[in-house]
């Protein structure tokens, strides 16, 4: 997936400033920055839910699936009816297989016939992946998919994100959580105020503050103190 | 949209309160209707104290007139409740037993036979109501007067009719009976006829001339009474009302009745269904995922009408069929009432996906679409002259707008032959959803912002 120069306007404000990135792969991609930094608005252009006002997204048509923030589902639905009227809509020739395939990615086949709505957090969550990996997406883009999750289901839920990106699928997730985007992102995009500062991985990142000369020391303090001296550094 | 048709007939599966509501709405609806127009009001129920001896009469020059069965006219029109005193009146009106007390006095007779004396009395009745409750008492009240009045009326007419027959024996004799005989009257006419016979055996001169006058005065007085008779009894009831109706086809109460109770049915159906199906969309996050490629926007606005339509044409033809229990109907209209119901569906769903996108949470969709649709209802029920002419108009524009009037009139119209034509309320209602159709198409671009 490349995309160039994305610019988005709402009204007076620029969510994005010519954004500009690319993902490999079997790439796991953190989307990070502080609120308003444009990390929603920039998924939702790749994932084709907004308009970009300038710039392009280059990636096949069909190639992306989107897992919103909130999870996207019919809670007074089963997790197979979830499943079913989704992989109905994307018009497979066999939905019930799919069904099938989603149920045992997402390890969830025991409680297929429960109600969304009297399942966990985390277990929604997963589902909502698979339903977003239903189109059997190369690229699977991820708003904030751990919120609100407890850390066991977090834990389930990033590994099961893992095995997709060992899979081969490029994996580009948003996050507010720090530690997480350095423990399970590859790479990092960094947004402030609709522009990218940053691409590169964590240790890149530790290494660019440890170059500013400014506070050094916080380079080799946990990564979310480097991350918070790195934006500060730049006047954010 | 037959895989989002059944999701959502699945999501309403799973809501059984809604699915109570939706199917006992209706049938409640209908059961409360069919009972309202079958069955007529309820007589309200009245004490009922007759004072007056059983065999008093009212009399007319000495002679008793025959009964003008008072309390048979007053106890056919309200449910008479028998007292023996005033005191048990006044105690039932106070119990809230009874709405209202009505009391002949003893000498009620001896008083209207009064009016015909050189001393007359005025006759009175007393009316007891419980003034706790003014707007009861008032109707009550009114309810009593209006028989009293009529009752006045039937008494009246008795003596006209009395009267006209005296008049009839002065001008063309006969007998008539006194103490159990009878005098023989001979009559304007009569006299008349003797009086001119007796003139020419007079000689000329002034004994005939004023004989001549008084034969004049008996033949003019019996023509011009002739005339009396009807008049008198026309006093009884001068007015007469004559009715024409000018209004072309208005439908029968019953048919207006059954088609307010259809169409209201269908509308918040439909309205609420629609608005809030659509609404939990957006409140279960779906939307994005849905028109990123899965459906277009209008195929699930029409996804929603449709299930509106079908909910609405199934629960109102059930409405339909329980109200058949109580009133006819014109089965043969049935493809009619389908037609009406579709199209009067189609724009009710369409408003309510213009709520559903315009309001986009389900609890504000619910209360938008009452708020919406039953002031709107009521006003479409409000009949021409009941209001200032400025203000009906305002109505009128006002119900125009929205699907219940047209609906109504279409089901009107199907429901029965003669109750105006069903093409124009089927045209407005189609023109209503496409523009109901654009503003929710426009509402459900903020649908999608993130």
């Amino acid at each position: 997936m490349q995309a160039r120069g994305l610019v988005k306007r709402f009204g007076d404000r620029e969510a994005l400033k010519g954004v500009s990135f690319e993902a490999a792969p079997g790439e796991l991609v953190a989307v990070i920055g502080p609120n308003g930094a444009g990390k929603t608005t920039l998924l939702s252009i790749l994932a084709g839910i907004l308009k970009a006002d300038g710039g392009d997204v280059d990636v096949a048509e069909g190639a992306v699936g989107w897992v919103p923030q909130q999870a996207a589902l019919y809670r007074r639905l089963t997790v197979e009816e979830n499943l079913l009227l989704f992989a109905r809509l994307e018009k497979h020739p066999d939905p019930h297989a799919s069904v099938e395939e989603m149920l045992e990615l997402s390890g969830l086949g025991e409680r297929r016939g429960e109600v969304v709505a009297r399942l966990s957090g985390g277990n929604q969550q997963r589902i909502n992946i698979a339903i977003g990996l239903l189109s059997r997406p190369s690229v699977l883009l991820l708003d904030e998919p751990s919120v609100g999750l407890d850390p066991r289901q977090r834990a389930r839920l990033w590994k099961f994100v893992s095995g997709l990106a060992v899979r081969g699928t490029t994996v580009i997730f948003s996050t507010h959580d720090i530690q997480e985007a350095e423990r399970y992102g590859r790479r990092m995009l960094v947004l402030a105020d609709g522009e990218a500062l940053f691409d590169g991985s964590a240790d890149e990142l530790r290494e660019a503050v440890r170059e500013d000369a400014v506070d050094p020391a916080a380079a080799d303090r946990d990564f979310e103190t480097a991350f918070v001296t790195y934006l500060q550094h730049r006047g954010h | 949209m037959r895989w989002l048709l059944l999701k959502d007939l699945q999501i309403l599966r799973r809501s059984p309160l809604q699915a109570v509501l939706l199917v006992l709405y209706p049938v409640l609806i209908a059961v409360l209707v069919g009972f309202a127009i079958s069955r007529g009001p309820e007589k309200p129920r009245v004490a009922f104290l007759n004072e007056v001896p059983s065999n008093a009469r009212i009399s007319l020059s000495g002679t008793k007139l025959p009964s003008a069965n008072v309390q048979r006219r007053i106890c056919d029109k309200v449910e008479c409740v028998p007292v023996h005193s005033r005191a048990e009146a006044v105690s039932k009106v106070e119990s809230g037993d009874v709405l209202a007390a009505l009391i002949l006095p003893e000498n009620l007779i001896n008083q209207i036979n009064s009016l015909s004396t050189l001393l007359p009395g005025t006759p009175k009745v007393e009316v007891i109501v419980n003034e706790s409750n003014p707007l009861k008492a008032s109707a009550t009240e009114d309810k009593i007067t209006a028989l009293l009045a009529q009752a006045n009326l039937a008494i009246a007419k008795r003596i006209a009719v009395e009267g006209s027959k005296y008049l009839n024996l002065v001008i063309k004799g006969g007998d008539l009976p006194v103490l159990g005989g009878g005098v023989h009257i001979l009559g304007l006419r009569a006299s008349a006829q003797i009086l001119e016979g007796l003139e020419p055996a007079l000689p000329k001169g002034p004994l005939r001339q004023a004989l001549g006058q008084v034969t004049a005065f008996a033949n003019e007085a019996g023509e011009n009474l002739d005339i009396a008779g009807p008049l008198i009894e026309r006093l009884a009831q001068p007015i007469q009302v004559h009715k024409v109706d000018v209004g072309g086809s208005s439908p029968p109460l019953e048919t207006f009745a059954i088609a307010a109770a259809a169409t209201l049915t269908l509308a918040f159906v439909t309205v609420l269904l629609v608005a809030g199906s659509l609404a939990l969309e957006r409140e279960e996050n779906a939307y994005p995922r849905l028109v990123r490629g899965l459906v277009s926007p209008e195929a699930l606005l029409g996804e929603k009408v449709l299930l509106g339509v079908i909910t609405g044409l199934v629960v109102t033809v059930l409405m339909l069929a329980g109200l058949a229990i109580f009133v006819p109907l014109e089965w043969s209209r049935f493809a009619l009432w389908i037609a009406a119901i579709l199209v009067g569906g189609g724009a009710s769903g369409a408003a309510g996906a213009a709520l559903g996108a315009a309001a986009r949470e389900v609890r504000a969709v619910s209360l938008l679409a009452f708020m919406v649709t039953l002031p709107v209802a009521f006003l479409s029920l409000v009949p021409a002259g009941t209001v200032g002419h400025g203000l009906f108009d305002v109505i009128k524009v006002i119900t125009a707008l929205f699907p219940f009037k047209p609906a109504l009139e279409a089901i009107t119209a199907a429901l029965e032959s003669g109750n105006g034509t069903l093409g124009g309320p089927l045209l407005h209602l189609a023109i209503l959803i496409l523009a109901y159709g654009l503003i929710a198409r426009l509402a459900l671009r903020r649908f999608a912002r993130v």
